[in-house]
């Protein structure tokens, strides 16, 4: 009786941290989807705001070269690694190009130009905490697959470890791109 | 981060439980109060008599109520406080909308439905009975008055109110504070306008005695239960705040966000028109005058809604001190 209750005791538990990892695989694969939703968008607003400044911003030239040929070295990158570098040089062309931004006044006059600002901002925002969310949820994942008990269920399960997103250009005090960054679960 | 919501949430779930089921049970003892005192259900030779009418309406009323205020309790505090759904038909209120999706996705939370309250006075709250049936609502002078970092600031506070289940608490609460008010209003007309004449009387002095006692309690029960549910939502509130405050800055990672929209809010004297005491308890600020000040000490604490502005400011700048230590990575927050 006391065997078969330990028994069921531990079936029991087995489920739980089964379903527990298989959670916390799908909102890392959640998380990934919102930071990827993000990205897209940055890539669809890029070529209508470059339209929009030049006529205004004749000495950035560099700055707007800089982030449109990262998109399309994004857009083309045959394999995730050189994907995210080119993501983390437009992120940092973009931060440069929205401070910039603030030095011309007639860009404030153009109510189109000031629709897209913001729309690049909250780009920038939601990416910058869905790569945060992401790596929250790695972190718990990762915590799971590694720490006793429930590591048993993960190795016998096929639990990997996720990566995380590294690469935070505007968090450095010189834009640069991290090269040694690992690839984040597609 | 996450864990520490869950466990909030837990808190949050079983506290609203708990104040439902003492909120029900109150109206019950009431009804039977009244029962007694109108003799439809008394004690005649030590055995009761009778069928207790309006203690069976009155736990009915009050489960009603509860589920009532449970599926649609949003609804009501919005169409209280006269708000409307907001649209980006506007620069600035797109640029809300934005930064509540923003806030959604740092909270990790579906996006709650956005509301607007034209009122000038900058003031905001959040509502709903889980994150999925959330909605977070601005005044017009917010989105007047208040640039991008400072609405992130006030909209993370609102977002984790929503993460940890606050605002199931605190809508049941709004609900209920109404509810007894209301009840006791009731119970003071019915007393004193045809329910001492009583339709049976009872020869029995004893039983006398104790009706007029039983009667004598439902009248003190229904002259406390007002104060104490708004001494009950005031406390429930005041705990929240700081803690709203302190996630919201986890939230944008920038201490500087909520800290100037405090600062802000703290200089400024209108008072929100709709504001009413039902509602106070939702808002990020108190919207009513003279109630926001600073005063403090004990009974200063004990009859507000909200934490002092001064003692939160304070608190946010001890944050931002060991922040700007340690330099947070803050995001993009271009000032519009």
């Amino acid at each position: 009786m006391v065997i078969l209750i330990i028994l069921v005791a531990i079936v029991a538990w087995v489920v739980f941290a089964y379903n527990r990892l298989v959670s916390l695989r799908n909102q890392v694969d959640n998380a990934w989807r919102q930071i990827d939703v993000q990205l897209k968008r940055r890539h669809d607003l890029i070529p209508n705001l470059v339209e929009a400044v030049k006529g205004y911003m004749q000495f950035e030239r560099d700055t707007l070269t800089q982030v449109v040929e990262a998109r399309a070295k994004a857009v083309s990158a045959p394999d995730q690694a050189s994907r995210m570098a080119a993501e983390n040089q437009i992120t940092a062309g973009l931060g440069k190009l929205l401070a910039v931004m603030e030095n011309y006044p007639q860009l404030k006059a153009d109510e189109n130009v000031l629709k897209l600002q913001e729309e690049l901002t909250t780009t920038e925002n939601q990416l910058a905490f869905a790569r945060q969310a992401y790596n929250d949820v790695v972190l718990e994942l990762n915590t799971r697959i590694q720490t006793f008990p429930s590591n048993i269920i993960a190795n016998n399960f096929g639990f990997h470890p996720a990566d995380y997103f590294k690469g935070a250009p505007e968090e450095q005090a010189v834009p640069k791109v991290d090269l040694s960054m690992t690839t984040p679960r597609a | 981060m996450a864990s520490n919501f869950r466990a909030l949430e837990a808190t949050n779930r079983r506290e609203t439980a708990l104040l439902v089921a003492a909120f029900v049970l109150l109206f019950g003892a009431l009804g039977l109060g009244l029962d007694f005192a109108a003799r439809d259900f008394s004690l005649v030779n030590g055995q009761l008599v009778g069928f207790p009418v309006l203690m069976v309406a009155a736990l009915l009323f009050a489960g009603v109520q509860s589920l009532v205020s449970y599926y649609s309790g949003a609804s009501l505090v919005l169409l209280s406080v006269h708000a409307r759904p907001l649209t980006a038909d506007t620069a600035k209120h797109a640029m809300v909308l934005d930064v509540i999706n923003e806030m959604a996705i740092a909270a990790r939370m579906p996006p709650p439905k956005p509301y607007l309250i034209d009122d000038p006075s900058p003031n905001a709250f959040a509502t709903g009975r889980d994150p999925a049936h959330s909605v977070i609502c601005v005044t017009q002078g917010l989105v007047d008055q208040m640039d991008r970092e400072e609405i992130q600031g006030v909209i993370g506070h609102e977002m984790s109110h929503v993460a940890d289940y606050d605002i199931r608490t605190m809508m049941m609460i709004a609900v209920m504070v109404g509810g007894i008010a209301m009840l006791s209003d009731f119970v003071y007309r019915w007393m004193f306008f045809g329910g001492f004449g009583g339709r049976r009387s009872s020869n029995n002095d004893r039983d006398n005695q104790s009706a007029m006692l039983i009667t004598l309690a439902v009248i003190i029960l229904a002259a406390v239960a007002p104060l104490f549910s708004q001494l009950l939502a005031m406390a429930v509130s005041r705990q929240r705040e700081y803690l709203a405050d302190a996630s919201s800055v986890e939230f944008t990672r920038n201490p500087r966000a909520l800290l100037r929209a405090l600062e802000h809010i703290a200089k400024i004297e209108s008072p929100l028109k709709q504001g009413t005491a039902g509602t106070a308890h939702l808002f990020i600020v108190n919207p009513r005058e003279g109630l926001r000040d600073d005063n403090d000490g004990f009974f200063a604490n004990l009859l507000s809604t909200h934490p002092p502005l001064s003692k939160r400011i304070a608190r946010l700048q001890a944050l931002l001190g060991t922040a700007s230590a340690t330099t947070i990575g803050s995001a993009v927050a271009a000032d519009s």
